[in-house]
């Protein structure tokens, strides 16, 4: 089939769109439809999306399902999927019937919620397999509108500031990207991912305002794209808006926030960022590794700090985010395969966290860690699976945390010992807030008045952590399952990337031997 | 002589049908005709506008000498101005109806208007310029005043008539020195005159020129009329401000620069540039303290114009066919979300206080979303068409070798998101309070609807405006 990418993007939006028009009324059964429609719509898509998995070959290093239609603008409608791509589509359909399904409990305005998931879905999955640069950046901006609705409509007290920020601090980021975009459209000629990947950016030193840049336009360039996958990623320092944007929106929002959007700004950087530009990348690759070495420790000590469940996973995503940039920036096998993995696998421990937070915020409606200690009283299936997440989290060996997290230190290790060395201090940090924060909220005494009667999860609570606890163990021993699919499109961008930076360095030396 | 009329008979039509329907409803229904005036013009304009459309293969005609052009360019001009004249003007018949001032003067002074509109982007001489530009604004300022017993509508009209003449003086003073330099008014001699190196007069009388028509599309920092006319004219006169003539005056600007002044883009490139930069700021940030909509669409439009100029400053042909381009789809924009505006009211009167929108979303979920559609399309974000506006006047900028303006633009663009995320928040977010009613009005709520839908479906191919707009510029710039 030619269009099977087609169909995974926009079965969702076409759910949201007979939800928008054919389901009518605010009562029990209206919302009772809203939330099958989606859940089956989520559910169809996962499984048309195994079909390219399973169609997928591995060994290839071309994109595949390629779709080409013409736009506007001499752009193109393209879409199809590479051994970097075709995992980011599949844990977006994976995640969000089980983001769905955490959402069985939102009573408020339950069909706009479920279209804002939907269409949310169709942009993420379009962010992945886009081959046209504007195509891209439309889907990557759009995502935007659905965000900034679920965090100002269903979020919590101080929902509208964060609704702003979020939406102003991202729209920032990107509108540079754009103009990059738009230089890199005048300068090759085409929009085509494809051929941009070929496409030799210049790269001869220039002075702008007395100002000697090193690397010229594929330094700006890479600076603008950088600007907005920092953002979204998000890189310290530019992360401060995570924190308040994960505490304010309901439960499935921030599963989607972490365990989604911010890859979205890790597959820019491994799309766009390292092989359009590798010399922009390889001038600002020690400023890059050393913001992730500095992400990952001062991240993990504020999450040590947090009073509140969410903003101390919100905090610990950043710093596990550190990992990714870091290993993406090594610009080897083991830093991008680890890279890679370790967004995969954050995708499932971070959702879960959230949705281990949203099942006792359900109950008590309040997030903060003071409130709760001994719920392993009361609770002991829950305080088994929050014990497998966070050890989980904390990159304990045989769960998918600690491949990653080892890859990308392997990786780093080979570029730059001290930040590997610096880094490394981080995994030590983690088990400390993890195990902490496990510690506060489960174990312990039953103290609290409030939590005499709290129940333990219901069969749908576990249903939604059954598909996540199996993929967090089963990539952590058989870590072949992503890396025999990402290895050979990896080695493929890193040898293109170090022959073109071995051809601007060859070139930048007869132009200094000329002087 | 024949041929001659042959080329303006859109025109002659209108005013011949302007005059005869002036004196018939003089002798006979007087105000109660109006309504039936309202929808016989826009059928006018409508049928023009197709007729005008259909004869796009008509090639190039130039009437008196010169003075008058047919070409692509102005019948693509013309073509968005009278279909958004005529959708302003549907969408204005029932609240003007509804408050008493549906008077029949002004469906037919914005017939006068909208003919010389028409003449201005077929100028193809600075007296044909003047005379189209002030018979569009004489009919305006009238229409501004339409309120005769309201201080705020007759305070529009005059600081409109005040400015206006100022405006108009500029124009003048620089149209008399390029004549005085150029040795004609005709712009086919003017471009003789200044090619390559013009000489300094000729310069000055651009700047001037320049000066009078930024004030006509409001371009900061020609633009202290529009916030209080916005405010104070009637809301369907606000409208018709926000759309037709702004395409009038931009086309104008367009065809003043390349017909007349093509020789020396340099010159008047950083002047635009200038223009440009300076309106999308303030629009941008001059917005985020207003609480009336109007107000908030009239520094939206400076906005807007900002964007539109970016694409002309260009100075390409691919620039003046993303200003086109912008163009259209800002007016459709407009049209939309005047057509939200005008149904707003609370107990039968209108409502303009942004904070009257609290909650709307839950009282009316199908105009929320369409409002929600406008607003993200305003602040051009993906994947709606205004984003598609602002690709194509980014890309024009920058091959045009104006980066920094791009990156102007594009930081811009995310201060005046803002405002269009606050409208979001107040229908989406806010606090329930006194309800906003927004009546039954099937023809704002088809315009607002549609106007929505063409933002969503228009990104597949634009309904081929893209092609049209190429050549339409080709005409222009060669």
């Amino acid at each position: 089939m030619d269009n099977l990418l087609s169909i995974v993007t926009f079965i969702p939006a076409v759910a949201a769109g007979i939800l928008a028009v054919f389901l009518r009324g605010e009562d029990e059964a209206a919302q009772r439809n809203a939330k099958w429609v989606a859940l089956i719509a989520t559910t169809l898509t996962f499984l048309v999306s195994l079909f390219v998995l399973f169609g997928f070959d591995p060994a290839s290093t071309d994109f595949q399902f390629v779709e080409e239609r013409d736009w506007l603008l001499g752009l193109k409608y393209k879409v199809g999927v590479d051994g970097i791509s075709v995992l980011f589509v599949l844990l977006t359909t994976f995640i969000m019937p089980l983001a769905v399904a955490a959402s069985w409990n939102v009573s408020v305005r339950v069909k706009e919620y479920m279209i804002a998931f939907l269409i949310l879905e169709t942009l993420m999955i379009g962010v992945f397999v886009a081959l046209d640069l504007v195509l891209f950046y439309l889907f990557f901006e759009a995502g935007l509108i659905p965000m900034f609705l679920i965090i100002g409509i269903w979020g919590g007290a101080a929902r509208i500031y964060a609704s702003f920020k979020f939406f102003l601090y991202t729209f920032l980021g990107s509108v540079l990207m754009l103009v990059a975009m738009v230089a890199m459209f005048a300068e090759a000629g085409t929009t085509d991912i494809p051929t941009l990947l070929r496409h030799e950016f210049a790269s001869d030193s220039f002075s702008i305002l007395g100002i000697h840049i090193i690397g010229g336009a594929q330094t700006l360039m890479f600076l603008a794209f950088f600007a907005s996958f920092a953002v979204k990623m998000p890189m310290w320092p530019v992360h401060t808006w995570l924190p308040d944007a994960h505490v304010q929106a309901p439960t499935a929002g921030s599963v989607v926030l972490a365990a989604l959007l911010l890859k979205l700004g890790g597959y820019g950087f491994m799309r766009f960022s390292l092989p359009m530009f590798p010399v922009g990348a390889e001038v600002l690759t020690p400023l890059i590794l050393w913001m992730s070495a500095i992400a990952i420790v001062y991240t993990s000590l504020v999450a040590l700090a947090q009073e509140d469940m969410k903003k101390l996973i919100a905090y610990s995503s950043v710093a596990h985010m550190g990992y990714v940039t870091m290993g993406i920036f090594a610009a080897n096998q083991q830093g991008l395969d680890g890279a890679i993995f370790q967004m995969i696998s954050h995708g499932f421990i971070s959702g879960a966290l959230f949705l281990c937070v949203g099942v006792i915020y359900d109950r008590m409606h309040t997030r903060e860690i003071a409130a709760y200690g001994g719920l392993v009283n009361r609770m002991p299936a829950y305080a088994l699976i929050f014990m497998f997440f966070t050890m989980a989290n904390v990159g304990l060996p045989g769960t998918s945390g600690f491949v990653g997290e080892l890859l990308t230190l392997i990786g780093v290790f080979q570029v730059n010992t001290w930040v590997a060395a610096v880094a490394a201090t981080g995994v030590i940090l983690s088990a400390a807030y993890a195990l902490w924060l496990y510690r506060r909220v489960v174990l312990g005494d039953l103290i609290k008045e409030s939590l005499r009667t709290i129940s333990d999860m219901t069969r749908r609570e576990r249903a939604i952590f059954a598909p996540l606890v199996i993929m967090t163990l089963l990539l952590g021993v058989y870590p072949r399952l992503v890396t025999d699919i990402t290895g050979p499109s990896v080695e493929a961008l890193i040898s293109n990337v170090e022959t073109a930076q071995a051809v601007a360095r060859a070139t930048s030396q007869f132009a200094v031997a000329d002087h | 002589m024949h041929a001659d009329l042959n080329v303006i008979l859109p025109e002659i039509l209108m005013s011949v049908y302007a005059i005869a329907a002036l004196l018939g409803v003089a002798y006979t229904g007087q105000d109660r005709m109006a309504g039936m005036l309202v929808w016989l013009t826009s059928g006018l304009f409508v049928v023009l506008a197709l007729w005008i459309g259909m004869s796009a293969d008509d090639g190039t005609r130039t009437a008196f000498g010169g003075m008058f052009n047919d070409d692509g360019f102005a019948r693509f001009a013309k073509v968005m101005i009278l279909l958004s004249a005529a959708a302003v003007l549907l969408l204005g018949r029932d609240y003007m109806e509804r408050r008493g001032i549906l008077r029949f003067e002004y469906p037919l002074l914005v017939t006068l208007a909208t003919v010389g509109m028409m003449v201005m982007v077929s100028a193809g001489d600075l007296m044909a310029l003047y005379m189209g530009l002030e018979l569009q604004s004489l009919a305006l300022y009238v229409v501004a005043s339409l309120r005769r017993d309201s201080a705020k509508s007759t305070e529009a009209g005059l600081k409109y008539f005040v400015l206006g003449a100022l405006s108009s003086g500029l124009l003048l003073y620089g149209a008399s020195l390029t004549y005085g330099y150029a040795g004609t008014t005709l712009f086919s001699g003017i471009i003789d005159a200044a090619d390559g190196q013009a000489p300094l007069g000729l310069l000055l009388g651009l700047v001037f020129v320049l000066a009078g028509l930024a004030f006509k599309i409001s371009a900061v920092p020609f633009h202290m009329w529009t916030p209080d006319v916005y405010e104070g004219a009637p809301t369907p006169i606000t409208a018709f401000f926000a759309t037709a003539p702004k395409i009038a005056a931009m086309a104008l600007v367009a065809r003043v620069v390349h017909d007349a002044f093509g020789g020396v883009v340099g010159d008047w490139q950083q002047v635009v540039a200038a223009l440009s930069v300076l309106s999308m700021f303030l629009g941008g940030i001059a917005a985020i303290g207003q609480t009336d909509i109007k107000r908030l669409m009239a520094y939206s439009s400076i906005a807007h114009m900002g964007y539109a100029l970016m694409g002309l400053a260009a100075g390409t042909a691919f620039g003046v066919q993303a200003m086109l381009i912008y163009m259209a789809i800002y007016v459709t924009m407009n049209v939309g979300t005047f057509a939200f505006i005008l149904s707003m009211e609370r107990d039968g009167r209108p409502v303009t206080d942004i904070a009257s929108l609290n909650m709307y979303s839950k009282a009316e979920p199908g105009r929320a979303l369409a409002m929600l559609i406008l607003m993200f399309s305003l602040a051009g974000v993906p994947p709606l068409l205004g984003f598609f506006g602002k690709l194509y006047v980014l890309r024009a900028a920058y091959e045009g070798g104006l980066a920094w303006l791009a990156v102007a633009g594009v930081i811009a663009s995310v201060i005046g998101a803002f405002y269009y995320l606050r409208i979001v928040y107040y229908m989406y977010f806010g606090e329930e309070g006194a309800g906003l009613e927004t009546g039954r009005n099937v023809v704002q709520w088809g315009f607002l609807m549609a106007s929505a839908a063409v933002m969503l479906v228009g990104i597949i191919n634009m309904f081929g405006i893209e092609a049209m707009a190429q050549a339409a510029a080709a005409t222009l710039v060669n």
